[in-house]
């Protein structure tokens, strides 16, 4: 069992867990993921991990409650314990001293982005945040990034704070400027997919961290396959970082919603029981 | 092997020619619509029967067939006197998962095979006395505990829980040695938990015989991903004086034809570890979700298509099973074939897919399918299959499962230096030791021979604890009568070559 050694709620939806696992931490490095399972009935879901402390033997994630397993999680806080919590899994992010790197992360996305900015920043890069968000409320982590980035912009979709616009109004006067050498882009599929739109035609390399669907994390199932290049590929093995110019994220996307009808009706059974596994037996 | 005495035979053929003890399943209608095991083993009065039929040769066939020797007439024999609980120590001498290889071994492949019986009338049925006996021992409480020597202060890391992994901590627990296994998904077993359906080969049974080697004192560590929870050199950096690697052939092919990342296509692995490890059958008690629609076309012919054909039949699907030759180059078991026909799969034989056609929403939608011939025999002997020109047809599915083999997973190898491995990505190891090209580190089963078979996975566990007991004594890996064999055995073999 995995113990629940911190809990903050940053929306409705929106919230970040501190773990207790030892073993993944001391191996942790920016860019991977870990899969964890809530009980003996849980789905394994896979979650980037968000921050590490290898001297607490501590992963911090932060998830957006969208449908059974992530708002079940929800529920949980200090003293809860989960059933398994395995990683760090994925090829960690290659960290260099690129020169200027741009680190844009979308919704929750941003909390992937954090350590890889982190480590890029150590390593000697210029940074430029960007951290975008539909409004204000789902805004996360602009103090944590503006700590380790020497220069941060704030959009949101509505314009309750920082500029009103999309991720992709920055991240297009940037690469008209010019200078720039690397750039990440991590949030919800349709976000990297315009990022990489918009950074294609000046040809700057734009990394994006991919969310396939998984099941094991361990490149035994082939559940995650997408499509870089015209090869195809195994995100929880061969990523999950891709070269964003070569993704096919319209098929990404669209393996996504394999199980739309499968997650309501197990949403609906989870709401109507009031939130009690039990009731399903 | 048993004594070879020299006593007159005390048996003359003079017993009744018995036919081969039936085994009671459940009705083909039935079962295609439960998870519950197919084969419901013999009572007390079948096994004595069928134990009755085995003449106890004195040089027998059937022990050459079997890759770990049991001893056959020995363990039928104390099942024919009524002792089933001496039987299945007999039995654990040589094997730690009589249960599973009772129901899965390919029998007929091996020890049926060469039994004497099998050329006048039917083999005895020794998989399924095999199955009795530890079913017996299941039912009744163990037959007592083996013997563990006295700890040798020395520490054996193991990659794995799969057959080949739990059969090798086992076998050093029991030499006094401590044994940690790690696993990287969430239970331990490897296929015989994640891929080989309930209805086969129920959980129970694969997580008995774990619970059995923890009992003696092996630790099992799950969740662990070496490779990346831990590398194979902080393993041994963290005290573990060999190591060895059981990690299985756990990546899966697919045919690289057009359509195969729509929506509704599954690998069999993925299918079979949804509905098995995250019990997607029982769906939505448990979380994970499978998909399975009204028709689902299975592609391959092995054990693996045959359980995923199975499976998707049990959740409600009209199944075709499509494979490019005949059936009898069918690879999968016999008896797994039969129990498919009976339930109602479909056979589309001599067929293959070209592509995979999806709708608007990226669905699959149609299957193209070509028909085949059998030309020249190729490089293993069986006719190879040629497309009949022309005679392209698409048939309607909802759900495609590709079960066209798998290949070796690299997460492990590749993050470990100085490993030597294969063009294919196996890992290389001595046929007689197990020892590969890392000094300390030993490996077996699937991972070495690519996808095998359940009992050739333990053989190999077997003999690595053997190896490694005898490294971590300091001792040379083959005996000096062991290595004169293999010499031997290889010149003869140069001579026989020398003159064809
Ligand atoms: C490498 C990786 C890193 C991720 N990191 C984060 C993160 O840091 N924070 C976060 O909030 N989310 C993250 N996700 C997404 C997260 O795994 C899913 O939101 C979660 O599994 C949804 O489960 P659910 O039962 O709550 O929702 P469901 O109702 O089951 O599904 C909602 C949607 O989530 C996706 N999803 C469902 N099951 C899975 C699965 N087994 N694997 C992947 N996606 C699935 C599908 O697109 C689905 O339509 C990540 C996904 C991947 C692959
Ligand atoms: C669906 C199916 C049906 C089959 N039917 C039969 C049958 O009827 N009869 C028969 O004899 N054989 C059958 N086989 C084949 C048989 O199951 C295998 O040959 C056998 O299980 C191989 O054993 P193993 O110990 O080498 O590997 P596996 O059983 O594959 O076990 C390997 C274990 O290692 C773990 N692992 C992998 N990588 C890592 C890592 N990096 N770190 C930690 N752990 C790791 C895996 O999770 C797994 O648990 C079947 C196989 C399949 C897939
Ligand atoms: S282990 Fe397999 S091959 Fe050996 S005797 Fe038993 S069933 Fe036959
Ligand atoms: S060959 Fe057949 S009859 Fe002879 S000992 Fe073996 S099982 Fe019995
Ligand atoms: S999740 Fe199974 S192979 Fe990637």
């Amino acid at each position: 069992m995995y113990k629940i050694l911190d809990k903050v709620d940053y929306s409705d939806d929106v919230y970040m867990q501190v773990i207790e696992a030892p073993a993944v931490a001391a191996a942790a490095q920016p860019g991977q993921f870990i899969v964890l399972r809530i009980h003996e009935e849980g789905e394994r879901i896979p979650l980037t991990i968000a921050d590490f402390d290898r001297d607490k033997g501590t992963i911090t994630i932060v998830v957006q409650a969208i449908g059974k397993s992530t708002r079940h999680l929800q529920k949980l806080g200090k003293g809860d314990s989960l059933a398994n919590f395995i990683g760090p899994l994925g090829i960690p992010s290659e960290i260099e001293n690129y020169g200027t790197v741009v680190c844009a992360g979308g919704g929750v996305g941003v909390a992937p982005v954090y350590p890889i900015a982190r480590a890029l920043k150590e390593a000697g890069n210029k940074v430029i945040s960007i951290v975008a968000a539909r409004n204000e409320k789902l805004l996360l982590w602009q103090d944590k990034m503006g700590e380790i980035s020497d220069e941060l912009i704030v959009t949101t979709d509505d314009g309750s704070c920082g500029r009103h616009c999309l991720v992709t109004e920055p991240l297009q006067e940037l690469c008209e400027t010019g200078g720039i050498d690397l750039i990440y882009a991590i949030g919800p599929g349709i976000m990297m997919k315009f990022c990489c739109k918009t950074t294609e035609p000046f040809g700057v390399k734009t990394i994006v961290s991919l969310n396939s669907i998984m099941v094991d994390g361990t490149g035994m199932c082939g559940a995650c396959r997408v499509s870089v290049g015209g090869e195809t590929k195994f995100v929880c093995v061969d990523g999950p970082e891709f070269d964003g110019h070569q993704v096919d994220f319209d098929l990404l996307m669209s393996r996504q919603r394999q199980y739309l009808s499968q997650e309501k009706e197990s949403l609906d059974l989870y709401v109507e029981c009031g939130g009690d596994q039990r009731c399903l037996k | 092997m048993p004594e070879v005495s020299n006593d007159k035979p005390e048996r003359k053929p003079k017993r009744p020619k018995l036919p081969r003890t039936a085994i009671p399943e459940q009705p083909a209608k039935v079962r295609a619509t439960n998870f519950e095991e197919v084969s419901l083993g013999y009572d007390e009065q079948m096994a004595l029967t069928e134990a009755s039929r085995c003449l106890q040769c004195k040089r027998p066939k059937c022990v050459l067939g079997c890759p770990v020797g049991i001893d056959i007439p020995a363990f039928i024999k104390l099942i024919e006197e009524g002792d089933p609980a001496a039987a299945i120590a007999k039995l654990k001498e040589t094997t730690s998962f009589p249960a599973v290889c009772g129901r899965v071994c390919p029998q007929e492949e091996q020890c049926e095979k060469l039994c004497i019986l099998g050329r006048k009338q039917e083999p005895v049925a020794i998989g399924r006395l095999e199955r009795y006996a530890a079913d017996w021992e299941a039912a009744n409480g163990p037959s007592g505990k083996p013997e563990i020597a006295a700890s040798k202060g020395k520490h054996v890391g193991v990659v794995g829980s799969g057959p080949a992994g739990v059969t090798c901590a086992g076998e050093l627990a029991k030499m006094g040695y401590d044994v940690t296994i790690y696993e990287a998904l969430h239970k331990p077993g490897g296929v015989l938990v994640y891929g080989i359906p309930e209805f086969r080969l129920p959980k129970d049974i694969v997580q008995r015989e774990c619970d059995y080697v923890e009992s003696l004192g092996v630790e099992i560590k799950l969740d662990h991903v070496i490779g990346r929870t831990m590398t194979v050199d902080q393993m041994a950096e963290n005290g573990h004086d060999a190591i060895f690697l059981a990690n299985g052939a756990g990546l899966p092919a697919f045919m690289n034809i057009p359509g195969e990342n729509l929506n509704g296509v599954y690998s069999a692995n993925e299918f079979l570890t949804r509905s098995n490890l995250m019990k997607a059958y029982r769906f939505p008690e448990y979380d994970t979700p499978i998909k399975v629609g009204k028709k689902v076309a299975v592609i391959g012919g092995g054990n693996v298509a045959m359980d995923a054909a199975r499976t998707a039949l049990r959740l409600g699907a009209e199944v075709h099973l499509i494979y490019r030759r005949s059936r009898e180059e069918m690879p999968a078991r016999n008896e797994e074939i039969h129990h498919a026909e009976e339930e109602g799969i479909i056979f589309d034989l001599l067929t293959n897919p070209t592509q995979i056609l999806g709708d608007q929403e990226g669905w699959v939608e149609e299957i193209e399918v070509v028909d085949m011939e059998l030309g020249e025999p190729d490089a293993s002997g069986r006719r190879r299959p040629v497309p009949r020109e022309g005679s392209e047809r698409r048939i309607p599915v909802d759900v495609v499962i590709v079960s066209v083999g798998t290949k070796a997973n690299p997460l492990l190898t590749k993050s470990t230096s100085g490993l030597e491995l294969t063009g294919r990505g196996n890992i290389v190891a001595d046929e007689h030791t197990l020892l590969t090209s890392k000094e300390g580190v030993f490996a077996g089963g699937d991972i070495v021979t690519g996808a095998a078979t359940v009992i050739l996975a333990m053989g190999a566990g077997k003999l690595a604890a053997r190896s490694i007991d005898r490294y971590l004594q300091g001792q040379p890996l083959l005996t000096p009568e062991e290595e004169e064999a293999i010499q031997a055995a290889s010149d003869k073999a140069a001579e026989t070559a020398a003159a064809k």
